[in-house]
């Protein structure tokens, strides 16, 4: 026991706050040890400073706008340090991680207008940006008319995150990567990697451009189905096939700017159109996919095969169409070896990297059986009909 | 120890566990919903480095920031500390050197959690890089830098080397000898609750603690040493844990670096841990490779056995010192195994530092032997189950390496198991892609040794009765949410013939309650069982008395239920229980009582020997049924048949949830849970979330039958043994085993993830042999073995002089 | 940092609240409210430990912030119980032992309540589907699962007996 030192301590007790303003205090003995000081910077590559650890959000100003025109204004005023928020469930993790730190963020939750769905089987069915992947679960028009669309929706995450996030945002969700999706400290352990403070892309450290994965479930569908997606921004609006929205690099990969909002989603009719979706992951909730096969497939009257899409998500920075696998199938009859031949041409077109869960080697031999077994099934609905 | 010989009230009931109703309206308050007036916030600056000299330190920048009212470094916490008295080699706060990524090199208080970090970034640290160690290859092969300074060499930690009995004469028996080498990746506890801990000073210079811990007493003994404080000064007040698995049961930094914050500042300082450093703070399961050579003549009779264990330890020592002895230690409870050597390594590594988690060090080994034998018995053409029947170590008998044996109900474990599940008529007959495996386990009810070396009591219990009927259970036990505290009470309660929910329970508060060393090793209801059994007879014998000379008859006649004390040849005639303490309490003044437990003497008397020794064993075995997909090596378990000896249950409800919890943790394990690092790239940990540690959700986790066997041991309360880690054991292999019967390929890796399972399938397709595992273990320079002749060959549990095994050779 | 002043309605009872606008409603409803029922097991989404109802559905209080919840009903585990009177899921969640550490008793145990308002008889199949967003470490989910199951039973008024199999194993 050394009495001495905690008495020493106790003579900080009463003096560390006055007048409501609180005032450091060294400790006792401690101020002789201290260096010059140093300046504050926090930069990338810097060796000076350690590790530490936070699980809340980083100051922003908050901006809850009511309507389209409102909220296009505010991101535009916003400019570079603005960023659009929906449910929150990609965003929020990636700022408490400051993978992402806007100073203005504008949620596009109660804009009335962008949480309907509307339309029908012949014309074709619009849903707005805001709609949550619950309330596209349980919508009878989408199950009715696009099963494919509920049926990924309700793969995704989990029911409580499909409860806040929305078709908006898991279409434009941050690509995903073990070397980023990771705190501010642990990605100073790697000296950071290209799509965030840093240089290299430590999938592939030879390469000039970022690998972080595309992983959302619904981007290969809507690839799939040539839905049309809706931005707006003050300058307009602007319809892209879902196929243009995609862009094979990890940092860049939507063809949208910063201040174009997503506002709806248009399904065109399915006219004989029947698609599935295959996810593989490591538990059948919360995991984001690391491969996804996206088929839709038209079946002519006389069993040849119209036009056929496969599309693999999960395995690169953008939803990946197969078109030698619609090249096997298209004008062919629909059977085993038409299908093992357009899952042998998803298997060549797979190149997944070693930055998500599994082996990358075991996921790359996966895009065949998957591949299989989303044909297989659409096969056998072309046949009970 | 008598137990209530009448018909039981209590134990043995479904009763609902005395805080359940608190847990499910919002009220327990765990460590981080502790909240005092003037509360500071702390944070802790971690490494970034794997493995650096610290150059210096620059806190002014932090201590500027407003909001910020103390910064402390390891220079204010310099005295060392850790679990094990031979591992003193943690520091609250680095000072010359970081080992990990995450060790701890500085601390903030300040008035939110917002300004603590902020303030971090303010902290200046400079590092001299050093080359790192990944794994127990690179700790053999680098001797230099060393990680620590202490252990057996280089970066090698500990090396053990045990002999019972000739082993080379028990090979020469064997008409098979068969070798296999297995790899246990580690994996991490993730309880839900991230540790948190609040500190506070009196004005009085007392410290009181509120933590998240399994063992308060382990964490009062750390924090007065290394605060320099009179015990008696120190309280540790442990509170509900949020699930602990073992991770809880270390000292941690964040403990003392708020109890110091709080002795610096003079106000309460509150921690509390994001999941990532939950991660950094691990103490898990060792990542172990293993190689077993067992000889067995063709009844599948057990003649020697030689294992080698090398554990991946980590940067600290932690409890790694007995988990090492561990991975040699259980292998003997299950099967008779009359000549055992073992040897063991364990390395320093540049990752968190690896500890006990539920089923501290066996389940690795239980994986190897479990498989090993699985491959024996069909090399002999027999059935396994049938084999592991034939040759159980008998009960009421003392193994090898002299652990003893009481009750045994691994046979009846088996029968029910097979029984329930089909066996005969689908092990190795079920169609391509489905199969069925068995395995076995065996865990300790309680270490019989305590951590550091003293002969008192490992659990104490009082008894405080009060003249208004109520009844106060003061015990040290923690509970983490296995339901330690309604274990003392339906004790307390069968005794005095009282409701449990008439107690009130009084646990984890170094001031308040007794010495009860804490929740681990499965010791907690068998030693405050018994502690709480001792203190409650102890008090009925007093109300016994009183009320016999009040209602005039003989006390052998008194009897207690339904809150009454009572003649039983005229039950009419009684009193209430309160009026039984009123009585007592006239009589001999205020009433209350104590118990405690020792556990009795080990038969081990050897250096090491005090790895190993329980006062009982529980056993469990189990069958699970699997589908494989020989297209893609995915596994999905449909079934596992689970059935557990655990003497008697004192609340099967809560037997069975352990049980259950068991099989989950044990199924994470088989299939998906793994920490892993990246060595190429700074030895960080791959992904210190709980997203990408594959904890199995509701859509993973099987279907489960339990059986409770119920074979009393005299060791414990009632008979009872301990249920909260066994039933782990036997999952990874049983998964391993059954995959096998599927598909015909062995994967002698845990996880057995289908990645490694395809690999083997395809192996196997192109002619190769169908398996994936490791193919070599290191060579070692073992120390000369620690020999010790088995009871069998007259020993005496003692080691055998080293002149005299030089005259024997 | 200037504090937004919130009016909340937690629990059927309307609150004024004073918090950092960044807060989540999770740290609002922790540490400005002192409703610690809610707890926290990562703050990303990724175990479903800090759920609360909001507007009856179950979402992450983790992943909204506290200035989204305004004129939004809140429920949290200490709401459930209602005139003194636990709800049959708090009761047998208690009673059948699905409540071993409590951790993440909470989120469990509002989900439930909405998984039951949707859907008074779930299947198992169903419950696990409902609680797949939810982590337990302690239990392996089977007793949830009874837990649910009899409160689901008592919900719709049946006079059900607790199987032998649930509070002493399998014969």
């Amino acid at each position: 026991m050394k009495a001495a030192t905690v008495k020493k301590y106790r003579a900080s007790w009463f003096t560390h706050e006055s007048s409501g303003a609180f005032i450091p205090i060294a400790l006792a003995g401690e101020r002789g040890r201290l260096k010059k000081p140093v300046s504050s910077t926090r930069g990338r590559n810097r060796d000076e400073c350690a590790t530490k650890f936070m699980m809340r959000l980083p100051k922003f100003t908050y901006q809850v706008p009511r309507t389209v025109a409102d909220a296009v204004r505010m991101i535009a005023d916003a400019g570079p340090e603005g960023m659009f928020v929906a449910g929150g469930t990609d965003l929020y993790p990636n700022m408490k991680r400051r993978q992402q730190t806007p100073k203005f963020v504008i949620s596009v939750m109660r804009l009335a207008e962008m949480h309907a769905i509307t339309g029908d089987e012949k014309s074709g069915v619009i849903i707005g940006g805001s709609v949550t992947l619950t309330e596209i679960c349980k919508n009878k028009t989408i199950q009715q008319v696009y099963p494919v669309v509920a049926q990924a929706a309700k793969l995704i995450s989990t029911p409580l995150l499909r409860n806040m996030g929305t078709i908006g945002g898991n279409l434009l969700l941050d690509t995903r990567c073990n070397y980023y999706d990771q705190n501010y400290e642990w990605r100073k352990g790697i000296n950071f990697c290209m799509k965030k403070d840093g240089d290299v892309c430590w999938v592939a450290p030879g390469s000039s451009k970022c690998w972080a994965v595309q992983s959302s479930d619904l981007a290969p569908v809507m690839v799939a189905l040539d839905a049309k997606l809706k931005f707006v921004s003050i300058d307009g609006e602007r319809v892209v096939r879902a196929s243009d929205l995609y862009n094979n690099d990890g940092i860049n990969y939507l063809n949208k700017r910063r201040d174009e909002m997503l506002t709806s989603i248009h399904l065109p009719p399915m006219n004989g159109l029947k698609a599935t979706y295959h996810k593989l992951r490591r538990r059948g909730s919360f995991d984001f996919p690391v491969l996804g096969v996206a088929a839709a497939v038209k079946v002519a009257n006389g069993g040849t095969i119209e036009n056929a899409r496969v599309v693999l998500g999960g395995v690169a920075p953008a939803p990946i169409e197969v078109g030698d696998a619609a090249a096997q199938l298209t004008g062919q009859p629909f059977n085993a070896d038409r299908i093992a031949a357009a899952a042998e041409a998803c298997y060549i077109k797979a190149r997944p990297l070693d930055n998500t869960d599994f082996v990358m080697g075991w996921r790359k031999q996966m895009a065949r059986p998957f591949t299989i077994q989303a044909l297989k099934e659409l096969w056998q609905l072309n046949k009970t009909e | 120890m008598a137990a209530n010989k009448k018909d039981l009230k209590v134990v043995g009931k479904p009763f609902r566990k005395v805080d359940a109703r608190s847990k499910c309206v919002g009220q327990t308050k765990f460590a981080d919903d502790v909240i005092l007036p003037r509360m500071l916030f702390a944070k802790l600056l971690r490494s970034h480095v794997p493995h650096a000299l610290i150059k210096s330190i620059d806190v002014s920048g932090a201590l500027k920031l407003p909001g910020v009212i103390a910064v402390i470094t390891g220079k204010d916490v310099p005295i060392p500390y850790g679990i094990l008295p031979v591992s003193q080699d943690e520091h609250a706060l680095c000072i010359d050197k970081v080992r990990f990524i995450g060790d701890p090199v500085a601390a903030v208080a300040a008035i939110d959690e917002d300004t603590a970090f902020d303030a971090l970034d303010l902290i200046k640290v400079e590092y001299e890089p050093l080359d790192t160690i990944a794994n127990v290859d690179e700790a053999i092969r680098k001797v230099e830098p060393r990680i620590q300074e202490y252990g057996d060499g280089g970066n090698i930690h500990k090396k053990v080397h045990l002999e019972f009995g000739d082993i080379a004469a028990g090979f020469a028996e064997a008409d098979l000898i068969r070798e296999d080498i297995f790899f246990y990746e580690g994996n991490t506890h993730l309880p839900m609750e991230q540790h948190a801990a609040v500190a506070q000073f009196d004005a009085d210079d007392k410290l009181t603690l509120w933590s998240s811990t399994q063992t308060p007493h382990y964490v009062h003994r750390a924090m007065a040493k290394v605060l320099e404080m009179p015990p008696s000064h120190v309280r540790i007040i442990a509170t509900p844990n949020g699930g602990g698995f073992g991770g809880k049961s270390d000292p941690f930094n964040h403990e003392i670096v708020v109890a110091k914050l709080a002795q610096v500042t003079g106000r309460p300082v509150k921690i509390a841990l994001t999941r990532e450093e939950v991660f950094y703070c691990h103490r898990g399961r060792h990542p172990v490779l293993m190689k077993v050579k067992t000889g067995v003549k063709k009844d599948g009779s057990i003649t020697a056995m030689d294992f080698q264990s090398f554990l991946d330890g980590g940067a600290y020592g932690s409890y790694g010192v007995a988990s090492t002895f561990y991975t040699g230690a259980l292998q003997t409870v299950t099967y008779e195994i009359p000549r055992y050597r073992f040897r063991g390594l364990r390395a320093f590594t540049n990752k968190p530092p690896c500890g006990p988690k539920r089923g501290h060090g066996t389940p690795q080994p239980r994986y190897a032997l479990e498989i090993h034998i699985d491959k024996i018995a069909e090399e002999l053409g027999l059935d396994p189950a049938e084999m592991r029947l034939k040759h159980l170590v008998p009960p009421h008998s003392l193994t090898a390496n002299y652990l003893r044996i009481g009750s045994m109900g691994l046979g009846a474990c088996i029968d029910k198991v097979v029984e329930a599940s089909d066996w005969k008529n689908k092990f190795r007959k079920l169609p391509y892609g489905r199969g069925i495996g068995l395995a076995c386990g065996s865990y300790l009810s309680g270490a019989g040794l305590p951590i550091y070396w003293n002969s008192m009591p490992h659990s104490g219990v009082q008894l405080r009765l009060d003249r208004q009927g109520g009844v106060c259970v003061m015990c040290g036990s923690t509970d983490i949410g296995q339901g330690s505290d309604s274990i003392l009470a339906y004790i307390v309660a069968e005794v005095l013939g009282i409701d449990p929910f008439d107690i009130r329970v009084v646990t984890a508060d170094t001031d308040l309650t007794p010495v009860d060393l804490g929740s681990y090793s499965s010791r907690v209801t068998l030693m405050t069982g018994n502690a709480a059994l001792q203190a409650a007879e102890r008090a009925r014998e007093l109300l016994t008395t009183a009320v016999a000379e009040k209602l005039k008859v003989p006390a052998s006649n008194i009897a207690f239920a339904d809150r009454r004390a009572f003649d039983v040849e005229n039950p009419d005639n009684g009193v209430t229980f309160a009026q039984a303490v009123q009585l007592a309490e006239a009589k001999y003044g205020t009433i209350g009582t104590v118990g405690s437990y020792t556990p009795p003497a080990s038969a081990a008397k050897f250096k090491g020997g005090g790895v190993g020794p329980s006062p009982a064993y529980s056993y469990s075995a189990g069958v699970a049924e699997v589908n494989v997909d020989p297209e893609t090596g995915i596994v999905i378990v449909e079934r596992i048949w689970m059935a557990h000896d655990v003497g008697k249950s004192i609340n099967p409800v809560l037997v069975m949830g352990q049980v259950e919890g068991s099989v989950y943790m044990g199924l994470g394990e088989a299939l998906m849970e793994e920490m892993t690092y990246r060595a190429n790239r700074n030895v960080v940990h791959k992904f210190p979330s709980l997203l990408e540690y594959k904890s199995p959700t509701t859509l993973e986790m099987c279907d489960v039958k339990t059986f409770l066997i119920e074979d009393p041991d005299p060791n414990g309360p009632y008979g009872a043994k301990e249920v909260g880690q066994g039933p782990l054991l036997p999952i990874p292999p049983v998964i391993a085993n059954a995959v096998y019967d599927a598909v015909g390929v062995r994967v002698d890796e845990v996880p057995i993830t289908p990645d490694k399972v395809l690999a083997a399938i395809r192996a196997k397709e192109r002619g190769k042999d169908g398996r994936y595992g490791p193919s070599s273990v290191p060579n070692i320079d073992w120390p000369e073995p620690l020999r010790v002749a088995t009871p069998d060959e007259g020993g005496d549990g003692k080691e055998v002089p080293r002149e005299l095994v030089h005259a024997r050779e | 940092m200037q504090k937004a002043h919130i009016q909340f309605n937690v629990n059927g009872e309307t609150a004024e609240v004073a918090f950092a606008p960044h807060k989540t409603l999770l740290e609002v409803l922790r540490e400005d409210m002192g409703l610690t029922g809610t707890k926290h097991g990562c703050e990303l989404g990724e175990c479903g430990t800090c759920t609360v109802l909001v507007d009856g559905l179950p979402v992450l209080s983790c992943l909204m912030l506290g200035l989204d919840a305004e004129d939004r009903e809140i429920t949290t585990v200490e709401g459930m119980a209602e005139g003194g009177k636990l709800h049959p899921l708090q009761e047998t969640f208690a009673d059948l032992g699905a409540a071993q550490c409590g951790y993440c008793t909470p989120g469990f145990l509002l989900t439930a309540k909405e998984l039951l308002k949707e859907n008074p008889a779930p299947t198992r199949d169903e419950i696990r589907e409902a609680l797949a967003g939810n982590l337990c470490r302690c239990t392996g989910y089977i007793k949830i699962y009874e837990a649910v199951e009899l409160a689901a039973a008592r919900l719709r008024d049946e006079d059900v007996e607790v199987a032998a199999e649930v509070l002493y194993g399998c014969e």
